[in-house]
């Protein structure tokens, strides 16, 4: 069996965190991930930039809707998730209206947070 | 120039930053070397090379400087005839960046009026209505979102480009409205709004000539703004339409509007809304006298808007122009319809127009209830004052 494991926190607690506090969570978060690398269960895992980046995007009759935000319904529940590369938010809303449940659901389009590899 | 730095810099903020840069430099160097040929072109690379210092200062030099200067071997020989029309793409780019889909309203009005159209971050806040520091955490967290979630600084491909034109238009349209509405907030402001939507619109329609849409809006906004002149007294009073001196109104605008419009209704391609209204201000604009107004071709437009756009406010505007050609009873049972049916609210023109049609039947005690609805629902000062004034004239009757 293969399971995604969302990860829910208080966005505005993580960024008013003291850089020791968030130090000590990267390194938790980095022995967590070496981990479960070592046993083998790691199939694929980012960090997202916060909501404020987020673009929801829905087609209803055939066009494009795109919003400022994150998905904030509570009728609607996660189903499923791809991971894309496009080469800027215009493709990868894109291929988000492509999905099929675009039309009747929304699809939150959220950058991936790179971490510099130094 | 800025659009340019943009564009080279990929940043907004990197780019705002290289033309201080390079306006500083070119206020040492000019006095002394004198004028270059090319002084934008000159601003541009001086900008361009004093942002790559900044970022090379900023340790930033993995992330960014060599897809930069892979970018910058080909930029360094741009076409030199082609100047202006670089100039127009960059332009054009911008627009479309700032008022990206992935952006709120309110965060592409205000990035649009501070990075195309130049107005200060204060300037900005004023025209809003809200705070400086709200105004700056506004622009703030859009240049955020543009950077950090990839929003390109292209102009979109053919395909998509009718689809964002529309949303650059209803942000260049929010600007016009929030401008030519009697709201608080000194006038010069208000009209500097006005004029600044005008210009954005002028800019879009050389640089994607012939469409409909951007014509008729163009059109739309020239002929509002010609009567800017006649709409409220010195004290800051509304005058209604019919009571308008129209030897006030913009010549100049609306013979610039008229000819808009026959473009935007002789184009190829679906009726734009914004034609069919600009074709209804066309109709104001044609009467000499408010008597000797088209009335049955105005509420003919409004009835091929409604089916474009079939919102509370077109049905409302619609009833005023049947009440015009068929009578104010006709027009109330329009009006009486569209308030039964919800989805209007408490909204005060609706009571308003009830209000005026109520009065011209004669039914006085409810045309004054109504009247009050409408004085009780309005939030802007000049509106209250007409209201009232119409209040006390049929107390007097």
């Amino acid at each position: 069996m293969q399971y995604l494991l969302l990860i829910y926190r208080n966005e505005a607690e993580m960024m008013a965190m003291s850089p020791a506090t968030a130090e000590t969570q990267m390194l938790a978060y980095r022995d967590f991930t070496q981990s479960i690398i070592q046993s083998g269960n790691f199939k694929a895992g980012d960090r997202l930039r916060p909501t404020s980046t987020a673009t929801t995007v829905r087609v209803r009759d055939g066009r494009t809707v795109t919003t400022d935000g994150p998905f904030a319904e509570t009728r609607e529940q996660l189903g499923g998730y791809y991971m894309v590369e496009a080469k800027d938010l215009d493709e990868a809303i894109a291929i988000a209206a492509r999905i099929p449940n675009a039309r009747d659901g929304s699809i939150e389009v959220r950058p991936i947070w790179v971490l510099n590899k130094a | 120039m800025l659009a340019t730095l943009i564009r080279l810099l990929g940043d907004f903020d990197l780019a705002e930053e290289a033309r201080q840069d390079a306006f500083a430099a070119a206020l040492q160097h000019w006095p002394l070397a004198g004028v270059p040929d090319q002084p934008r072109a000159w601003l541009v690379e001086v900008g361009r090379n004093k942002a790559l210092d900044r970022l090379r200062r900023q340790a930033l030099f993995r992330d960014r400087i060599l897809p930069l200067e892979t970018a910058a071997t080909e930029e360094t020989t741009p076409p030199e005839e082609d100047e202006d029309a670089h100039f127009g793409d960059d332009h054009l780019r911008l627009i479309f960046t700032c008022c990206h889909p992935a952006l709120n309203l309110e965060a592409q009005v205000a990035l649009t009026l501070r990075t195309v159209c130049g107005l200060t971050t204060p300037e900005v806040a004023r025209a809003f209505l809200v705070g400086e520091d709200t105004m700056a955490q506004r622009l703030v967290r859009a240049k955020k979102k543009i950077r950090e979630a990839g929003i390109p600084y292209e102009t979109p491909a053919p395909l998509l480009l009718d689809e964002r034109i529309d949303g650059v238009l209803a942000a260049v349209y929010l600007v016009f409205t929030e401008g030519y509405a009697v709201t608080a907030g000194s006038d010069l402001i208000r009209a500097e709004l006005c004029h600044e939507a005008i210009r954005l619109g002028r800019l879009l329609d050389t640089l994607l000539p012939r469409r409909p849409a951007i014509q008729g809006l163009l059109a739309l906004m020239l002929l509002h703004d010609a009567r800017r002149p006649a709409r409220t007294t010195a004290a800051g009073d509304i005058v209604l339409l019919e009571e308008q001196d129209r030897t006030l109104w913009d010549r100049t605008r609306i013979d610039e509007g008229l000819a808009l419009v026959d473009a935007a209704l002789g184009g190829r391609g679906p009726v734009s809304p914004y034609a069919v209204q600009a074709a209804i201000a066309a109709l104001h604009a044609r009467a000499p006298r408010h008597e000797l107004t088209d009335w049955p071709q105005i509420a003919g437009l409004y009835e091929v808007l409604l089916r474009l756009q079939p919102t509370p406010v077109v049905e409302l505007n619609h009833a005023v122009a049947v009440s015009m050609v068929d009578g104010p009873q006709r027009a109330l049972d329009l009006v009486d319809s569209l308030a039964a049916r919800g989805g209007i609210g408490d909204y005060h023109l609706l009571h308003a127009v009830r209000a005026d049609l109520l009065r011209r039947l004669g039914r006085r005690p409810e045309a004054l209830d109504a009247y009050g609805a409408a004085l009780a629902a309005s939030k802007l000062e000049p509106e209250q004052r007409l209201l009232q004034r119409r209040m006390e004239e049929l107390q007097q009757l």
